[in-house]
C-alpha cells in the first residue's frame, strides 16, 4: 500500500474550506510502491556447503586479523613503538610494520584508497559482490551474530515458532534472549575494545583497560564502537546493506555481461513445479524444470530475499543459497549448481544450445588489473625513494633584512630539518648564493664556523635560526636565490631547499 | 476597538481584531508544547538566580550559593598553565644564561617564550621583529649602545635607560645648541665632521680642522677621539654605518642642537625572572647578539 503522503502541517485540519478551491490535481501513480518497507524479520536458516565453509573460513581469518594485529610486534629499535601496527595520535605518527609514516606523508593513503577502490571494481568484474558476500565487516559480523542467535535460540523453525508463541513460557524465552543479547554485547564490546588497541600500545592498554585506568577517550570509543557493532550486526543488519550503503548502487553501475554473479539458472530450474509432478510429467516425457520450489534458497537467505527473481540490489551474493539448493539437489538426485556462479550470456547459450564460456580475462579485468599494478609500483617506488632527510626553509619577514656596523646585509632563516631515521646523526649545512656569504646557526658553536654542523635527533624535526651574512658591495643585486643543502656527514644523504638573499 | 471574538472566515481562527487596509492578524495560538517550555524555563531562571551570580547590589552582587566566578575560572586556567610549563619554566630560570643557548631544547623554549613576551611589551616601541624605528634600536643588527651580549641585553631589559629604576642605565645626549655651548655654525660644522668619520659626503665649505677641534673639545668626552663610541656611556659609535636617528646633516644639527634622550623602561618588576631570561635570549638570538 502506498503511503499517506501528509505534506501540509496539521494546523490547518481544523479550517473549514480551503483557500484554494481549484481540484486538487491526484499525484501520478507509478509501480515503485513506498520508498521503505517495513523491516520483516529474517531468519535465515543453518546451511551446510562450500560457500559455508569458505565463509567459515573467511569469518575466522578476518577477525583473526582485526582482534589480534595490535598484539603482533615489530622491532623499531630503541625508543620506538615495538607495535606492528600502530596509529600514534600524540606523536603524528603511523605505523606499519617496516613502513613508517609522518603526518606530511598521509597522502600514501590516497594511492592505497585507489587500490582499494580499483581492487573492488576487479573483484566486481570477476566475481560480482564478493567484498560484501564474504568480506564485509557488515556481512561478518552480521553472520558472527546470526550464528550466536541460532545456537542460542534454534534454528530458522523453532525461533519462528518462538516468536508466533508471544507470552508463553516467558521465563525461559526471557532468559534465552537475554543470553543473545549479552553474546552479542559480548562480540561488539570486543570490537570496540580490539579497535582502540590499535591506537596504544596494546599489551600496556589491554592491562590499563582490565584496571580501569586506561584514558577517558579509550572508554568513550570502546563504547561508541560497542554500539555502533551492536546496532548494525544484531539489529540493522541487512537494513545496512539495501538502505545505507552506496555500494549496492555504485557496483550495479560497474557490472558487465560477463560477471559472475550468485544466479539461478533459469534455464535449467524452469518451469519450476513440485518434486512428484516434476517426476510425472519426466515420466510422461515432458519437461520438467530443475526447480522444486522447496523454497530452501529463500529460507537461508540473510537479506531474505529470493534469488530466482534474478539479480537485484538486495542480494549481497555470499552464496548460501547456492549450497542450500546443492543440498536439495544432491537430495532429490538431479545435477547441482542450480544456482552457481554465472552470468546470463552463458544461460542464453545454453538455451540456444550452445556450450557456456567464462570470460576472466577480458578487456576489463586487464585494465583494473593493470591500475592496480601501476598504482602499487607507484606508491612502491614513491616509498622506497622518499627523502628521509628534508629540510624546510622560511625567510624571516620583520624584517627582511638587516644592515650590520659594517655596511654588510644579514638575512634571517628559520630552517626546519627532518630526520626521519630511528637514530641522530650529524649534519652540515652549506649554502651557495651570494658572494662571500658567511652561515652561522644561532646557538651552535660549531668546529667548523663556515659550515655548521648540527646533530639531528632521530625520528623529529628540528628547528634552527639561520643568520646569512654577506658584504653589500659584492651582492649588488635586490634579491639573490640561495640554495640551503645538508649533508649527512655518516650517510652522504643530502637535501636542499633555496629562498631568498635580500637587500634592504 | 477590537472584536475578540471576530472568526476569520478563510481559515476558521479567530483574530486578534486588529486590520489593516482590510488585512486581519490571525490570532493562532503558541503550540501547547512551546508556552509549557516557556514557563519551565521561567521557573528555571530561579534556579540560576540562586546558585548563580545574578542580582546587582549597591557595591556588589548576589555571588549564588556555587560560589561561581570567572575571574576564578581565569585564576584556574592560570595556574594550570603554569603547572604545564611548570619544570621546564624552573629550568630555564635555573641554567646559566650562556648554556641556554647551547641547549637546543632550552633555546626553542626560551625563543618561544621569549617571542611571545616581545610581542606583547617591546614589539610598540622596537616593531613585532625587533627591527626597531627611528630613535628605537633595530634588535637585529651589531650595533648595541649598552652592550650586546647576553648579560648586557638582560641588564637593559631589566633596568631600562633613563627609566628611574636606581640601575637603570643613565646618559645625556647633551643639547649643545639649546644650551648655548655651540653656535649655528659651529654645530653645523660638528655635523659634518661627524658625518665624514663614516665616510659620508661632507659639505663644500665645511672646515674639517674646525670641525675636529669642535669634536675634540666637546664630543671626544662620550663618543671618544675617533668617535667610536663607549658602550659604559651609551655613546654610539659614529664611524659605523648604523644611525639610530638617522645620518643626513639636518638630522645631525638637530641632534646635536637638542640632544637624545631615548627612554626605556625597568622590566624587572613586570616579568618574573626565568621570562625574562627568554627574553634575553630571545633578542640576543634574533641575530645581533654578541
Amino acid at each position: 500500500m502506498r503511503p499517506k503522503l501528509s505534506l501540509g502541517s496539521t494546523a490547518n485540519a481544523r479550517s473549514s474550506p480551503p483557500m484554494n478551491k481549484s481540484v486538487p490535481i491526484p499525484l501520478p501513480l507509478d509501480d515503485d510502491g513506498p520508498l521503505y518497507v517495513a523491516q520483516k524479520k529474517i531468519y535465515p536458516q543453518r546451511v551446510k556447503g562450500t560457500f559455508r565453509r569458505i565463509k567459515w573460513g573467511l569469518m575466522a581469518f578476518c577477525l583473526g586479523v582485526y582482534y589480534l594485529l595490535p598484539f603482533v610486534r615489530w622491532n623499531r629499535g630503541l625508543g620506538a613503538p615495538d607495535q606492528a601496527v600502530l596509529v600514534d595520535l600524540p606523536n603524528s605518527r603511523f605505523y606499519f610494520f617496516f613502513i613508517e609514516l609522518w603526518p606530511q606523508e598521509v597522502y600514501y593513503f590516497t594511492g592505497l584508497l585507489i587500490v582499494a577502490a580499483l581492487t573492488l571494481f576487479l573483484m566486481n568484474s570477476v566475481g560480482g559482490r564478493i567484498w560484501c558476500g564474504y568480506l564485509c565487516p557488515q556481512t561478518v559480523w552480521t553472520d558472527l551474530f546470526y550464528a550466536v542467535e541460532r545456537l542460542v535460540e534454534g534454528d530458522r523453525r523453532e525461533r519462528m515458532r518462538k516468536d508466533a508463541a508471544r507470552g508463553t513460557r516467558k521465563l525461559q524465552r526471557f532468559a534465552e534472549i537475554g543470553l543473545k543479547h549479552f553474546i552479542w554485547l559480548m562480540i561488539a564490546w570486543w570490537t570496540g575494545g580490539a579497535w582502540v588497541l590499535y591506537f596504544n600500545d596494546a599489551p600496556t592498554l589491554v592491562k590499563q583497560l582490565l584496571t580501569f585506568q586506561a584514558p577517558m577517550l579509550a572508554y568513550i570509543w570502546i563504547a561508541i564502537l560497542t554500539a555502533t557493532t551492536y546496532v548494525l550486526a544484531g539489529f540493522m543488519r541487512e537494513q545496512v546493506c539495501v538502505y545505507m550503503c552506496p555500494w549496492p548502487r555504485i557496483q550495479a553501475a560497474l557490472t558487465d555481461e560477463w560477471a559472475l554473479n550468485v544466479t539461478y539458472k533459469y534455464d535449467r530450474g524452469e518451469k519450476r513445479t513440485s518434486l512428484k509432478k516434476a517426476n510425472e510429467l519426466r515420466a510422461s516425457g515432458q519437461i520438467a524444470g530443475d526447480c522444486i520450489d522447496c523454497f530452501q534458497c529463500v529460507a537461508v537467505c540473510p537479506t531474505g530475499i529470493d534469488i530466482r527473481d534474478g539479480s537485484q540490489l538486495d542480494c549481497i551474493q555470499c552464496g548460501l543459497c547456492i549450497d542450500a539448493c546443492d543440498t536439495v539437489m544432491t537430495k532429490i538426485g538431479r545435477e547441482t549448481r542450480l544456482i552457481g556462479y554465472d552470468n546470463d550470456v552463458n544461460i542464453q547459450r545454453r538455451q540456444a544450445g550452445k556450450p557456456p564460456i567464462y570470460r576472466i580475462v577480458r578487456p576489463r579485468t586487464i585494465v583494473y588489473s593493470t591500475l592496480i599494478a601501476s598504482v602499487g609500483a607507484i606508491m612502491l617506488y614513491a616509498l622506497l625513494t622518499r627523502s628521509l632527510l628534508d629540510i624546510n626553509v622560511l625567510h624571516d619577514r620583520n624584517p627582511i633584512a638587516v644592515k650590520l656596523s659594517d655596511g654588510s646585509i644579514r638575512n634571517a632563516y628559520t630552517v626546519r630539518l627532518l630526520n626521519k631515521r630511528g637514530f641522530d646523526r650529524v649534519i652540515a649545512i652549506d649554502i651557495d648564493g651570494p658572494v662571500n656569504a658567511s652561515v652561522h646557526v644561532v646557538g651552535a658553536d660549531s668546529v667548523t664556523p663556515d659550515r655548521p654542523m648540527i646533530v639531528l635527533g632521530r625520528d623529529q624535526t628540528t628547528e634552527l635560526r639561520l643568520l646569512v651574512t654577506a658584504p653589500a658591495e659584492n651582492n649588488p643585486d635586490k634579491s639573490i636565490p640561495v640554495r640551503f643543502r645538508v649533508t649527512d656527514i655518516g650517510l652522504g644523504e643530502v637535501a636542499s631547499a633555496t629562498d631568498n638573499f635580500v637587500s634592504p | 476597538m477590537a472584536e475578540h471574538n471576530d472568526i476569520d472566515q478563510v481559515t476558521g481562527t479567530s483574530t486578534t481584531g486588529h486590520q489593516w487596509d482590510g488585512i486581519k492578524e490571525l490570532n493562532t495560538p503558541l503550540p501547547r508544547w512551546w508556552v509549557i517550555t516557556f514557563y519551565i524555563t521561567i521557573v528555571w531562571s530561579f534556579g540560576y538566580w540562586i546558585v548563580y551570580p545574578a542580582w546587582p547590589l549597591v557595591t556588589s552582587h548576589t555571588t549564588g550559593i556555587f560560589g561561581y566566578s570567572s575571574r576564578a575560572d581565569v585564576a584556574v586556567e592560570l595556574a594550570n598553565l603554569e603547572k604545564i610549563r611548570g619544570d621546564k619554566m624552573v629550568k630555564l630560570g635555573a641554567a646559566p644564561l650562556a648554556e641556554i643557548e647551547k641547549d637546543p631544547a632550552l633555546l626553542a623554549l626560551a625563543r618561544a617564550r621569549g617571542k611571545t613576551v616581545f610581542g606583547d611589551n617591546c614589539a610598540p616601541c622596537h616593531g613585532s621583529g625587533g627591527a626597531g624605528a627611528k630613535g628605537y634600536p633595530n634588535l637585529n643588527d651589531d650595533e648595541w649602545l649598552w652592550g650586546g651580549s647576553l648579560d648586557q641585553i638582560l641588564h637593559t631589559i631589566q633596568f631600562g635607560v633613563r627609566s628611574g629604576h636606581a640601575k637603570g642605565h643613565e646618559s645625556a645626549m647633551l643639547a649643545f645648541g639649546k644650551e648655548g655651548v655651540l653656535k649655528k655654525d659651529q654645530i653645523v660644522t660638528a655635523a659634518n665632521y661627524v658625518r665624514s668619520l663614516s665616510g659620508l659626503a661632507t659639505a663644500k665649505e665645511y672646515n674639517a680642522a674646525e670641525g675636529g677641534k669642535i669634536f675634540a673639545e666637546n664630543c671626544a668626552a662620550c663618543h671618544g677621539d675617533a668617535g667610536k663610541g663607549n658602550q659604559e656611556l651609551g655613546a654610539p659609535d659614529l664611524t659605523d654605518k648604523i644611525w639610530l636617528y638617522g645620518s643626513d646633516e639636518a638630522t645631525l644639527v638637530e641632534t646635536i642642537t637638542n640632544g637624545r634622550a631615548g627612554v626605556m623602561p625597568a622590566w624587572v618588576d613586570r616579568f618574573d625572572p626565568s621570562t625574562v631570561k627568554a627574553l634575553a635570549v630571545y633578542v640576543h638570538s634574533l641575530g645581533g647578539g654578541k
